[in-house]
C-alpha cells in the first residue's frame, strides 16, 4: 500500500519536471555529448561529417588566432571579476545605510543593466569615439590626450572591461541582498566590544557575505569567460583581433567559415576552461567561505 | 556633526555614481535631439538647444523599425508565456512533491548552468536545421516552454519552499490534486516571484542577439537586436538618428522595468544565496 503510494509521486514527481526533462535531455545532454564527438570530425554545413580524430585539436594547439582569443578572453575574465566585484559590492556597501532615497539610486543604477547590448554599444561606441566622443572631450578639458579607446589595439580590452561596469546592476542587487540578511545584533554587540567600522567590515560583514562572493565568483567567471555580444557589437573582435574572444572565435568558425568539427574542438576548450575554474573556485571555497552555523 | 558629515559625504558619492550610470540614457536622448549641426559641437552639449525631432522620423524612414518592433514582441510574448508556465509547473516537481531521484536531478539541473551555450551551440543548430525551423521564430521561443531555465527554475523552488506544506495538506485532505493546488494555490500566492521572473524572461529574450544572429537569416523576419546594428553600420555616421532609434528601442524595457522593480529587492531576497 504503502509502495504503491510512493511508486504514484515518483510518477507525478517526473511529469511536473517532464518539460524540463525532455528540454534537457534533447537540448542540452545530447548536444554535449554530440560536440565532444563532432570535435573530432570536419563538415560543414552542407557537407557529410567526416571523422579525422585529433586532427582539430593538433590544429587548434598551432593556431595563433586560438591563443590570441584565448589570451583574450582571460583578460575579459580577469578585469571583468574582480572590477565587476568591486563595484557592485561598494555600491551595495554605500546603499545599505538608511537614506530616504535609496530606491531612486537603486533603481537607476541598476537600468542600464537591463539596456539591450545591441542598443547600449551604440552609446558606447559614440561615448568613446576618439574625437568626438564625450569621454576624450572631457578629458581634453582636463588637458589630458585621450587614447583611441576601441579603435586602439591596446584600450580597446580595457574600454570593453570599463563599458561592462554600466551592466552591474543585478550583482548589486544580489550584494544588497545579503547585506541586508546580516543580522543587526552582530553589529550592535560588535560596537559593545568597542570594534571600530573597519574591524566590524574584516570581521563581520566580509565572513558573512562570503557565500555571496562565491555564488558572484562563479556567475561572473562563467559569463566573462564566454563573453560575446559587448566584443560583438563594439567592435567584430577588432582592431587586428585584439579583442576577439573565444566566443566570437567560435562563432566565426561555425557560422562564417562554416568549420563546424573545428568550431566543436574549440567549444571544448571554452567547456573545460570552465569547468576547471568552477572547481577551483569550489575546492578554494572551503578555505574562505563561511556558512552560519560552522 | 560627525555622523551628518558622512551622510553629505555618502550622499555625494551616490549622486556622482548614479549620475554615471544615467549618463548613457542623457547622452543618447539628447544626441537624439541634435540636429545635424551640433553633432560636430566643440565643446560637446548633452542636450540641444533647438531640439530636432526629425531625426526619429529619419531614423523610421531608413530601417523598419515596427516590423523589427513586432517581431520581437512575437519572440518576446512567446518566451514569457513559456516561461511562465513551464517554470512554476517544473518548480513544483522540485518542491512539493517527494519523490526519488528529486535531489540528483535538481543538482543535474542546477550543474547545467555551468555548460557554455558554444558547446551545445552547433548540435542544436542542427537539430532545428533537421527539424526545417531555420529562420522561423520556433528556436526563440520553443525553449523557453521547456522548463524556462535553471534559474527561473531554482528561484520559483525557492519561493515555494516558504509556502507551508500544511496549507497543501489542507487542501489533500478537501481531496485536491496536486494540479488544482498548483494552479489554485500555488499559482496564486507566488506572483511577487512570478513578477521577477517575467522582468528576467522579457529583458532576456528583447536583448537576445545571438540567437536571432544564428537562427535569422530573413530581413523581415529581424528583431531588433539584428536591425538596429545593421542600421547603426548603415548609416553608422547619422549618430543623432542612430540614437534616435536607439532610443525608441528601449521604450519597452524601461516602461516594463517601472511596473516590474518594485518586485526586485524582494524578488532577490528570496533567492536563499546564503
Amino acid at each position: 500500500m504503502k509502495k504503491n503510494k510512493q511508486l504514484r509521486e515518483n510518477i507525478k514527481g517526473l511529469i511536473f519536471i517532464s518539460p524540463w526533462l525532455i528540454g534537457f535531455v534533447v537540448f542540452t545532454l545530447f548536444p554535449f555529448v554530440a560536440s565532444l564527438y563532432y570535435s573530432f570530425t570536419q563538415f560543414s554545413i552542407t557537407t557529410e561529417i567526416k571523422w579525422v580524430g585529433v586532427e582539430n585539436y593538433n590544429k587548434l594547439f598551432k593556431d595563433p588566432l586560438f591563443w590570441k582569443s584565448l589570451k583574450n578572453t582571460l583578460v575579459f575574465a580577469v578585469g571583468l571579476v574582480p572590477l565587476g566585484l568591486v563595484v557592485a559590492l561598494g555600491i551595495a556597501f554605500l546603499l545599505n545605510k538608511p537614506l530616504k532615497e535609496v530606491s531612486f539610486y537603486r533603481a537607476a543604477i541598476y537600468m542600464p543593466s537591463i539596456v539591450p547590448a545591441f542598443a547600449f554599444s551604440a552609446v558606447i561606441i559614440w561615448f568613446f569615439q576618439p574625437y568626438l566622443g564625450l569621454v576624450n572631450n572631457v578629458l581634453d578639458f582636463f588637458g589630458i590626450n585621450g587614447p583611441l579607446w576601441l579603435d586602439s589595439e591596446k584600450w580597446v580590452k580595457p574600454t570593453i572591461i570599463i563599458a561592462a561596469q554600466w551592466g552591474v546592476g543585478s550583482a548589486m542587487l544580489i550584494f544588497s541582498a545579503a547585506l541586508k540578511d546580516i543580522p543587526r545584533e552582530l553589529y550592535e554587540s560588535a560596537k559593545i566590544d568597542g570594534a571600530g567600522s573597519f574591524t566590524m567590515f574584516r570581521k563581520i560583514t566580509l565572513p558573512l557575505i562570503t557565500p555571496t562572493i562565491l555564488y558572484y565568483l562563479i556567475t561572473s567567471t562563467i559569463g566573462a569567460l564566454q563573453i560575446f555580444d559587448l566584443p560583438m557589437l563594439l567592435t567584430g573582435g577588432g582592431p587586428a583581433n585584439a579583442s576577439l574572444s573565444l566566443g566570437i572565435y567560435i562563432y566565426k568558425h561555425a557560422f562564417t567559415y562554416t568549420n563546424m568539427g573545428y568550431a566543436s574542438a574549440l567549444s571544448w576548450i571554452l567547456f573545460i576552461l570552465t569547468f576547471i575554474l568552477t572547481v577551483i573556485y569550489f575546492i578554494s571555497s572551503k578555505k574562505w567561505v563561511y556558512y552560519f552555523g560552522n | 556633526m560627525k555622523v551628518k558629515n558622512l551622510y553629505v559625504i555618502r550622499r555625494s558619492i551616490l549622486l556622482i555614481i548614479t549620475f554615471i550610470y544615467l549618463l548613457p540614457f542623457f547622452w543618447m536622448i539628447g544626441t537624439s535631439l541634435k540636429p545635424d549641426s551640433e553633432l560636430l559641437a566643440y565643446p560637446p552639449t548633452i542636450f540641444p538647444e533647438n531640439p530636432d525631432w526629425s531625426n526619429y522620423e529619419k531614423a523610421l524612414n531608413k530601417f523598419p523599425f515596427f516590423t523589427y518592433l513586432k517581431n520581437s514582441i512575437i519572440i518576446t510574448i512567446g518566451n514569457l508565456i513559456g516561461v511562465l508556465i513551464s517554470a512554476p509547473f517544473v518548480a513544483y516537481g522540485f518542491s512539493k512533491i517527494n519523490w526519488k531521484g528529486r535531489n540528483f536531478l535538481f543538482a543535474v539541473m542546477m550543474a547545467s548552468v555551468m555548460l557554455p551555450g558554444a558547446v551545445t551551440m552547433i548540435p542544436v543548430f542542427l537539430i532545428y536545421k533537421r527539424l526545417g525551423w531555420l529562420d522561423t521564430f520556433l528556436p526563440l521561443i520553443v525553449p523557453a516552454f521547456l522548463g524556462g531555465g535553471a534559474m527561473n527554475v531554482f528561484l520559483i523552488r525557492q519561493f515555494f519552499n516558504t509556502i507551508p506544506n500544511e496549507l497543501l495538506e489542507a487542501a489533500r485532505i478537501d481531496g485536491a490534486s496536486d494540479f488544482k493546488i498548483f494552479f489554485k494555490i500555488m499559482l496564486p500566492l507566488s506572483k511577487p516571484v512570478l513578477a521577477l521572473i517575467s522582468l528576467f524572461t522579457f529583458t532576456g529574450s528583447w536583448n537576445n542577439y545571438i540567437g536571432p544572429l544564428i537562427y535569422i537569416t530573413s530581413e523581415n523576419k529581424y528583431p531588433l537586436a539584428l536591425g538596429m546594428p545593421m542600421f547603426m553600420s548603415r548609416y553608422g555616421t547619422y549618430w543623432n538618428q542612430a540614437m534616435a532609434a536607439a532610443t525608441l528601442t528601449l521604450i519597452p524595457t524601461v516602461v516594463f522595468f517601472f511596473i516590474a522593480q518594485k518586485y526586485l529587492i524582494e524578488g532577490i531576497k528570496l533567492t536563499g544565496l546564503k
